[in-house]
């Protein structure tokens, strides 16, 4: 076949345009992996601390609230390293004694003169706000996605869709402000509260975060049930509630599961609504109405503030990377398993 | 009927509309909250002028402008990168392509990936080792350039978060172009490329606007991913260099909430200025509902 010289140049064109679009894709995956292993790679340090030379002059530079000369010396020789002096070197022995076990402890103190890195008051107040926002939050969901998908008549599924979207559209510092301001006081006038902010509080913020979530995926998995499940249902004399209640809730529970998973994976992960609403002490206490301090909330506060290279910079990441591994790993989970559980389910038979 | 099963069903009945009224109500309280508290406060005066005695008076100009640019240069990273991921996916992936399930899955995992880890990958990945790795190559590591938070980091670190909003919408913009004016296009003769460019993209213009969109909205109404990746507390000029710190609307408001040296002294400009943010995410999110209201019945008939 012979080609005109314009179509010649159309295919080249179309040759060149494929590759360029696929390497850009390929390009975007890479930058994606490179998200993930790079978050791994700045916690790795904490386990494999095989440089003890720079630790030891940032650690005495650390002192001394210095930064951006200290990182001149990470990685070049120890001799030259400004803080390489006797007290440097014992400094960054007591910096070195942090190992795995230090940070099964109860306290939280990264930049006392003795810093502490226990990640259970964190890892508890993570959990302790996000169950709170769940607790509060899906069983509203749930219910107002039961009636609205199944029961409401026409007017109130045509308010409620855009009130989703609304709230679903609000900031989180929005939220946060509003919790920390109005929130906060309204809850302590009303049960007299010690703290104004404490974890309570926080929950209830993060469940206005959760509720779109939980909410849409519940509705999503209402409506993958089939209408001959509903209608045979009604035929038999059943009423639209019975129905509800009894045929097309127990048919979705696999989707209502990951709805409230994915919320829960929401809320451990958000950060401003926690860090304006929860107070931000890192008690270790079961009881729900004091301070709290979550994982997020300790990235946001003691990042900016943090030395380069140091141990307590790469506990930080440490944090991120289980926040990333926990959320990565609940969001998969709903994904694949409960999901894929709902489509075996009806796949077939439609 | 048993008399449990009928207190079940009533109880869950009642329930429902309880829960179903309670959120209208939340959403209500916290959105009349906000604009009662603020609306009084925004003023031309507000909107215009820059942050004065220590942030405790004037307006919040330079955060309007900050958050301006941060979206604008976000848009210009990620946008593009973004759009020919989803024309890939779309158009140029075949059946169970390995590349494109590869893809698909990061994309997915990334949009669940919390915002503050983005920030720790800015900081650690833009800041310290791009920027540092660019300061040393220009001046030696002598002057710190590149090697701390600034607005093209921060920028960076969005157009990264705001990704997976941008591929996702724009495939399925991409996906509601009929098949027939692709096959009526491949059949004159016209090759995939000038298929896609003259036929596809153009038809599925509003779809990647409304992506476009959502992604601004994201990326203005987040926080996190800023907090040390070049957002500042007070600047006395605006970012004039990509090098810049700025200031940021949600940063402000975080700030201003927190930080501030007389909480209730400012409570009118706190108000005012989440109002500001509000309305800005409100605009843009409505503005892409509308559009994707439009593309879904044109699709339809």
């Amino acid at each position: 076949m012979k080609l005109t010289p314009i179509r010649k140049r159309a295919h080249i064109a179309d040759a060149l345009a494929r590759k360029v679009i696929t390497v850009v894709a390929a390009g975007s995956f890479a930058v994606i992996i490179l998200v993930f292993a790079f978050v791994f790679r700045e916690a790795l340090p904490f386990f494999f601390p095989a440089d003890p030379a720079p630790a030891a002059g940032i650690a005495a530079d650390g002192a001394q609230e210095s930064y951006g000369e200290v990182q001149e010396s990470y990685g070049s020789d120890p001799s030259v390293a400004p803080g390489a002096s006797e007290t440097g070197l014992e400094m960054s022995i007591a910096g070195e004694d942090v190992g795995v076990t230090d940070l099964m402890r109860t306290r939280w103190e990264p930049v006392s003169q003795e810093p502490k890195f226990g990640l259970l008051p964190l890892i508890i107040g993570s959990f302790k706000v996000s169950l709170i926002a769940v607790l509060l939050a899906a069983p509203l969901a749930i219910f107002a996605a039961l009636y609205t998908s199944i029961i409401a008549p026409r007017w109130a599924k045509e308010i409620m869709k855009p009130t989703i979207e609304i709230l679903a559209g609000f900031p989180s510092v929005v939220i946060g402000f509003f919790a920390l301001i109005t929130l906060a006081t309204f809850f302590q006038d009303l049960f007299g509260f010690e703290y104004r902010l404490n974890a309570f509080i926080g929950g209830a913020a993060l469940a206005l975060a959760v509720l779109p979530i939980i909410y849409t995926l519940t509705e999503d998995a209402l409506s993958t049930v089939p209408k001959s499940f509903t209608e045979a249902s009604l035929a038999l004399g059943a009423s639209r509630w019975q129905t509800a209640l009894f045929v097309v809730l127990p048919a979705a529970t696999p989707g209502v599961y990951a709805s409230v998973l994915l919320g829960i994976g929401r809320a451990f992960g958000e950060t401003m609504i926690v860090l304006m609403a929860t107070g931000n002490a890192a008690l270790l206490s079961p009881d729900l109405f004091v301070p709290v301090r979550t994982m997020s909330a300790t990235i946001g506060a003691e990042m900016a503030e943090v030395v380069f290279g140091d141990t307590h910079y790469n506990i930080l990441f440490l944090i991120g990377a289980i926040l990333f591994l926990f959320t990565f790993s609940l969001n998969a989970f709903a994904e694949f398993v409960v999901r894929k559980q709902l489509m075996k389910k009806f796949g077939g038979g439609q | 009927m048993k008399t449990k099963d009928k207190f079940l069903v009533r109880g869950a009945a009642l329930a429902s509309i309880v829960s179903a009224f309670a959120i209208i109500a939340s959403v209500l309280i916290l959105m009349g909250d906000i604009v009662a508290g603020g609306a009084g406060h925004v003023t031309w005066e507000f909107l215009t002028g820059e942050p004065t005695q220590g942030m405790t008076a004037g307006g919040v100009f330079p955060a309007i402008f900050g958050t301006f640019m941060l979206v604008l240069i976000m848009s210009i990273g990620g946008i593009p990168v973004g759009t020919i991921t989803a024309v890939y996916l779309a158009e140029y992936a075949s059946q169970g392509s390995r590349l494109a399930r590869l893809i698909r899955f990061a994309v997915t995992s990334l949009a669940g990936v919390p915002a503050i880890v983005f920030g720790l990958f800015g900081l650690g990945f833009f800041v310290q080792f791009v920027g540092s790795g660019m300061d040393g190559v220009f001046s030696g590591g002598g002057k710190l350039v590149w090697g701390q938070p600034n607005i093209l980091w921060a920028s960076l670190t969005m157009a990264l978060l705001t990704l997976p909003v941008v591929i996702v919408s724009v495939e399925e913009a991409i996906k509601a172009v009929p098949r027939e004016l692709r096959e009526a296009s491949l059949a004159l003769g016209a090759t995939k490329w000038q298929t896609i460019r003259k036929v596809v993209l153009p038809n599925a213009v509003t779809g990647i606007m409304t992506g476009g969109i959502l992604a601004v909205s994201r990326g203005a109404g987040e926080v996190a991913p800023i907090l040390f990746t070049g957002a500042a507390y007070f600047l006395p000029r605006l970012p004039m260099s990509l090098s810049d710190q700025f200031m940021e609307l949600g940063y402000h408001v975080y700030i201003m909430s927190t930080q501030s040296p007389d909480v209730e002294a400012t409570m009118g400009i706190q108000y005012a200025t989440t109002l500001v943010l509000l309305m800005l995410t409100f605009s843009l999110n409505f503005t892409a509902i509308f559009l994707r209201y439009r593309i879904r019945k044109r699709t339809l008939s």
